[in-house]
């Protein structure tokens, strides 16, 4: 499958080994990435609070560019927080067609222009409903037993859920437990998986910010989680960056890693630990979780 | 035909027991009630109570969405009791069974009652919930512009039943942020144009640190909301009032870090992460990071920063230069820019107003709002000065 590919400023900023590990991972799925590198930031919601206009006309400039790419089945990201800032932008030009040209103007001298419908999908939601847990699961080599997975969303990717087209039929808000069991590992079930990260005010209110990252971290210890999994690199800052930090605040030893999406997928599909990238996070998954023990058949 | 009418089936109802006078802790009850399943989980919750236990806590009065008194949780997500359906929230329910909690983020004073007083209105009061009417005042109504009075109606339908509190989870790591509901009232009398004291009602939001700029942007209370309020909506656009056209510096950082971000867009095309935090503490430019406020910050970061250098998660390079657009992609970037931003008013869409095209592909009835000339605008409406009762809180029964 062919996709428009957006990875987001961050993955290829403070956390390559997101982008790095969708590399590795994208032929092992059939997936063919044809990386969206003129397109600009989706101004993560920032942007658009300065003016709303801005964000969508920066956005509607993407989704074209996205819409050009020849053969591409949809347009695919690897962050929340990307889709979140994106589906928003395209809730207002889809709904008004006056509004759609008026950016359009914006966009011609460029020669581009948005066309209402594009399907723009986070990697987990194409994961789900365009390969299928089917197939993921029949493409696993080395299955997660008994690594014990607590998921992170991101509050861009589950709400507000109209906007995001969850439903009774899509139940996006729970793809990445049904992940997390595809690839053998087991869901730990914890209050923060749909909670803030706390990323959004870091610069803002330090402290709260990371109260916020501390507590969801402390709750996945407390669970028992042997690591996080997040398709969301911002949350991946304040989580795996900041958790240092994070510890000072909520008065606790954490020492819990925090999984990018492609990674964890990665490791089923028999990567290995190094070529996802593992080693370069702030708390090393490799440090923490024994790989011999908790992945069947990683002697192997 | 349709079907109208569908018999009685059975709801297990799972309700969350708390008598803090007591001393006694928490506990859950389980009650088999019978209703028809559009019938309303406040329904079943009353059912309960005068067919199992009488002692069973809950506050309501209009059952119809309208008074906002029963506020609740249902399977772990705030909304009101009398306007979920007793199927969809058994639809939803783990093994079937209805979970029925109080509120979050505010003290239980009996079950399913929590104090709204405590948090809720006093967050309320903080933000001066009352018109400060522009002098002199006219004989007769204020002469407004409909667009003006028709962009606060978003904010005019809440309920005050509090779901938006109860989840706020920028509430649940500090209790002193103002909230959700006491911004999007607050909003209610910025956005009027009526009201003489915008400027005030801002430096007052942006200057308090639990203010406009403690908000984490997490969509809780969009979600919860039974009205569609919007909160967040309301509490970005008194950030852009407040930054945009009032210039106001708030005690959050949050002018600077909007301005760092929306700058290094269209400088590069794409975020330079290194240089955000030290341009939002110290001051929007190459030169923010040698102010003592971002030099002293970025200490604090330099052993995670070395870390992720030495671990190769962060490379000098990137570090020191960011990432940039090709120059033709930035350019464009660029002139969207000049475009956008030299226009004599924003352009902002708002769906709560406007609604979507019926016929997508038809051309629409407008409905931009330019915020930035509210009140400006051509007068050819009028409002009454009635609105919202705010002072008047619901009054329901509590048993």
């Amino acid at each position: 499958m062919k996709v428009a590919y957006w990875p987001g400023c961050v993955s290829r900023g403070f956390t390559p080994e997101l982008h790095g590990s969708m590399a590795r991972v994208a032929p092992l799925l059939d997936l063919e990435l044809v990386e969206l590198d003129r397109a600009s930031c989706t101004g993560c919601g920032v942007i658009a609070e300065h003016n709303q206009e801005l964000a969508d006309t920066l956005n509607a400039r993407t989704f074209a560019l996205a819409q050009q790419v020849p053969d591409a089945e949809l347009m695919m990201n690897i962050c929340s927080t990307c889709q979140g800032a994106q589906s928003e932008c395209q809730e207002r030009l889809d709904a008004s067609a006056e509004y759609r040209d008026h950016v359009n103007r914006t966009l011609a001298p460029e020669g581009l222009a948005y066309e209402r419908g594009l399907t723009n999908k986070n990697f987990l939601w194409l994961l789900v409903e365009e390969l299928g847990l089917d197939e993921l699961r029949s493409r696993v080599k080395r299955p997660l037993t008994n690594l014990r997975v607590g998921p992170f969303y991101g509050c861009y990717i589950v709400r507000p859920r109209a906007r995001l087209g969850i439903d009774a039929e899509h139940p996006r808000d729970h793809y990445l437990e049904q992940v997390i069991d595809a690839l053998g590992g087991t869901v730990i079930e914890y209050a923060g998986a749909r909670k803030c990260c706390g990323f959004p005010i870091v610069t803002m209110n330090k402290e709260a910010s990371l109260k916020q990252a501390g507590r969801h971290l402390g709750d996945a210890v407390d669970a028992d989680a042997d690591c996080l999994v997040t398709p969301c690199p911002l949350c991946h800052l304040n989580l795996d960056l900041q958790q240092p930090a994070a510890e000072g605040v909520v008065g606790r030893q954490l020492k819990m890693p925090v999984l990018h999406l492609p990674q964890l997928v990665g490791l089923a599909l028999g990567v290995e630990p190094k070529e996802l990238g593992l080693g370069r996070h702030i708390v090393r998954p490799t440090a923490v979780i024994d790989w011999s023990t908790s992945v069947v058949g990683a002697a192997a | 035909m349709a079907e109208t009418h569908r018999p009685p089936e059975q709801f297990t109802l799972r309700v969350r027991r708390y008598d803090p006078e007591s001393g006694e802790a928490p506990y859950w009850v389980e009650h088999t009630v019978e209703l028809e399943p559009h019938r309303s989980v406040l329904e079943g919750i009353l059912q309960a109570k005068a067919r199992f236990d009488g002692s069973i806590g809950i506050r309501c009065s209009c059952r119809a969405a309208i008074c906002g008194s029963c506020g609740v949780r249902i399977n772990g997500e705030p909304g009101l009791a009398c306007h979920t359906h007793l199927d969809h929230a058994r639809a939803g329910a783990p093994g079937g069974v209805i979970e029925i909690e109080p509120m979050g983020n505010m003290p239980v004073i009996k079950d399913l009652i929590v104090d709204m007083d405590a948090v809720h209105w006093k967050k309320i009061q903080r933000v001066t919930p009352w018109l400060l009417a522009k002098q002199p005042v006219p004989e007769r109504e204020y002469v407004v512009p409909k667009e003006a009075m028709v962009d606060v109606t978003q904010s005019m339908a809440c309920i005050q039943c509090g779901a938006c509190v109860s989840d706020c989870l920028a509430m649940e790591v500090d209790p002193g942020f103002i909230g959700p509901a006491a911004l999007a009232k607050a909003y209610r009398f910025v956005g009027d144009p009526r009201d003489d004291r915008q400027r005030e009602r801002l430096v007052d939001l942006s200057d308090d640190p639990q203010g406009i700029f403690d908000c984490t942007h997490c969509f809780k209370c969009v979600e919860a909301c039974p009205k569609d309020v919007n909160p967040m909506g309301q509490i970005m656009r008194l950030r852009r009032i407040a930054i945009s056209d009032q210039h106001i510096v708030d005690a959050n950082n949050g002018e600077r870090h909007e301005a760092a971000l929306t700058t290094l867009v269209r400088d590069y095309g794409l975020n330079h992460e290194a240089e955000l935090p030290p341009r939002s503490y110290g001051g929007n430019s190459w030169f923010g990071k040698f102010h003592p406020a971002a030099a002293k910050e970025l200490l604090s970061l330099l052993p995670t920063a070395v870390k992720a250098i030495a671990r190769g998660k962060i490379s000098i390079k990137v570090a020191l230069f960011g990432h940039k657009l090709p120059a033709a992609d930035l350019k464009a970037v660029q002139r969207i820019y000049q475009t956008v931003e030299s226009r004599p008013e924003r352009y902002e869409l708002n769906l709560y107003v406007s609604g979507e095209d019926e016929d997508p592909d038809a051309t629409p009835v407008g409905a931009a709002v330019g915020t930035a000339s509210a009140g400006n605008g051509g007068g050819n409406g009028t409002t009454e000065g009635g609105d919202d009762p705010v002072a008047s809180a619901p009054e329901g029964s509590t048993a």
